[in-house]
């Protein structure tokens, strides 16, 4: 990933301070996770009296067998499963279409369209969220999962991505299969569509992650604790913290939690990484 | 056809400009998108700029009343309050990701084995949902038994109650959410000094520059403008700050730590005042707007250059 920048670097008096400083910032982001981790693993009981002897065993695996006890978080796990796989096959499939469509058909007022995906990227959307409620509401979608999914197929992003992707790719390569005499349907499906694959996985691993960690839509939409998702369930014992079984159910909660996503991260961290900072600077 | 409409044509590609039925196909593609934007985004945005302009409610009840709720927000104490609040916490975050996400960059810009472990632990956090990791701080900064108490204990210092002192509220939101976003700042950051051309820094040893030197002259000067695209990218996210302030401190004490989306949402679906909220989120799309248009002009002046 990166040039060697050994020789760059300076005199041994540079090189303690900025290893102080990388250590010291590497503790700061470890420390809260080993925290968590280590509270997830006391008794509840214990951690009543004070969270003091955290750092000290015996631990204990029973918060994490009172999860599997538990199953509303399944439920949850389920629901997130859910929304995310079918939003990323959404976006993906609309994404694609869209994009080839942009990049290499012409139709009456393309440019106008196109702006105004552009235009969308702009929209955040915390503001068109009042509106959507609303008509979410006149239909009935609250607490099913179309209302989870539909919303997440609406972002622009993919829309853009794709179309960039596709504009970059030579052009030989269809007029090739339109000699051939295929059709616009099979030149795509046949020739461009399995060429994207590169930015079909970032777009895919990016809009599941982002669907799989959305908390302003599902809280707003999913009010039945039955189709929460993950985000929603993990709030929710979150703000009843009296209600809940303890601290170290809470924060096995979290562990228990945040592991798919880690693992899915350590898996696509590539893709992952893309995903994000294309995203956020379109 | 003469010779040179002919390469002219084929200069511009008009040889290849698509027969009418083609046309249609193109418009087949971008349908379905098309429909679900204009469906789930545009629609909604529209309605909600007519549903500002009337006194509405939850059960169907509304009424015109034209720029009346965008009066009333002005001169509603705790709406101004959430606008200062949120430019607060952009100002404590947008540096601090800013400076911290160049510093990490500049150290992990390198080929050991090291370096890719740490930029990965750098990176962890920003896959975590908001819930997770508030759930987390809350534990690492609560009085009663959190980390920091643990360790102020262990020093014989009083423990501190970020969440229920004014003054430190929105702090403690702000060093939540910096542990939650360094990674995108940091990886932004990375790329642009992947695309600092060698030669410069070849040059750079040949006069015998040293670190500080080389970083001063060389380095700063030729990501200055992924600096620029980094800082309008976080004030675009920063403002729409929402769960780490409604889980951790709910906006309190006293609506010190009250964010303009967290305001919007209790207005809509707590108190239900919906034209009201409507009205609201207007204002924070204008906001947005202001700065993804400034963050396009920039993205545009990157590419010129």
């Amino acid at each position: 990933m990166a040039v060697d920048t050994t020789e760059r670097f300076p005199t041994a008096r540079y090189r303690w301070a900025s290893l102080i400083g990388l250590g010291f910032a590497a503790a700061a982001m470890a420390a809260p996770l080993l925290w968590a981790l280590l509270l997830s693993l006391k008794p509840n009981e214990e951690l009543l009296r004070g969270t003091q002897t955290a750092f000290a065993s015996p631990y204990t695996l029973q918060n994490y067998a009172a999860i599997l006890g538990y199953s509303a978080v399944f439920g949850w796990l389920l629901n997130s499963a859910v929304v995310s796989l079918a939003v990323t096959v959404g976006v993906l499939a609309l994404s694609s279409l869209a994009g080839y469509g942009f990049a290499r058909l012409s139709f009456p007022g393309r440019n106008a369209i196109f702006a105004l995906v552009l235009f969308a990227l702009a929209v955040p959307e915390q503001s068109v969220i009042i509106a959507r409620h609303q008509m979410f509401s006149a239909f009935g979608l609250h607490n099913t999962y179309p209302g989870l999914i539909l919303p997440g197929l609406a972002a622009p992003f993919g829309v853009f991505l794709m179309t960039q992707y596709f504009r970059a790719m030579p052009r030989e390569l269809e007029e090739a299969a339109w000699l051939d005499g295929a059709s616009r349907w099979k030149t795509f499906w046949r020739v461009l569509l399995p060429l994207s694959l590169p930015a079909q996985a970032t777009l895919g691993v990016y809009t599941f992650l982002s669907t799989w960690n959305d908390y302003w839509w599902p809280l707003i939409s999913a009010t039945n604790s039955r189709m929460y998702t993950l985000t929603v369930g993990v709030a929710s014992s979150q703000m009843n913290f009296a209600q809940t079984n303890g601290l170290g159910f809470l924060m096995a909660q979290a562990v228990f939690a945040s592991v798919p996503i880690l693992i899915v991260y350590a898996v696509f961290q590539r893709y992952i990484v893309a995903g994000v900072s294309r995203s956020a600077t379109r | 056809m003469s010779v040179t409409e002919a390469s002219r044509r084929e200069m511009t590609g008009t040889t290849r400009r698509a027969a009418p039925s083609e046309a249609r196909g193109g418009i087949l593609f971008v349908m379905p998108y098309l429909l679900v934007l204009v469906v789930l985004l545009l629609y909604p945005l529209l309605s909600g700029i007519w549903l500002s302009l009337h006194k509405a409610d939850l059960f169907g009840g509304s009424q015109w009343v034209g720029v009346e709720n965008y009066m009333r927000l002005l001169r509603d104490a705790v709406f101004l309050q959430s606008i200062r609040n949120t430019c607060y916490f952009v100002g404590l975050t947008v540096p601090t990701l800013t400076v911290i996400g160049l510093a990490l960059a500049l150290l992990l810009n390198d080929n050991s084995r090291r370096s890719a472990v740490l930029r990965g632990l750098f990176f962890s956090s920003s896959v975590l949902s908001v819930t997770i990791v508030t759930l987390i701080w809350r534990m690492v900064l609560v009085p009663d038994g959190g980390l920091v108490a643990n360790v102020l204990e262990r020093w014989g210092l009083a423990p501190i109650a970020f969440f229920s002192d004014a003054h430190l509220a929105m702090p403690a939101v702000a060093i939540t959410t910096v542990w939650w976003c360094i990674g995108l700042p940091m990886t932004l950051f990375l790329a642009a000094l992947q695309q600092v051309p060698q030669e410069l820094y070849e040059a750079a040893k040949l006069d015998n520059a040293g670190w500080w030197r080389t970083l001063v002259s060389i380095t700063l000067p030729s990501i200055r403008r992924t600096a620029l695209v980094v800082v309008v990218i976080e004030v675009i996210l920063q403002f729409q700050l929402f769960g780490q302030a409604q889980m951790l401190t709910l906006g309190g004490p006293d609506n010190a730590s009250l964010p303009i989306v967290l305001f919007i949402y209790q207005v809509g679906f707590q108190r239900w005042d919906i034209g009201y909220a409507a009205a609201a989120s207007q204002i924070l799309f204008c906001i947005i707007l202001a700065a993804a248009l400034i963050q396009f002009l920039v993205a545009r002046g990157a590419g010129r250059r």
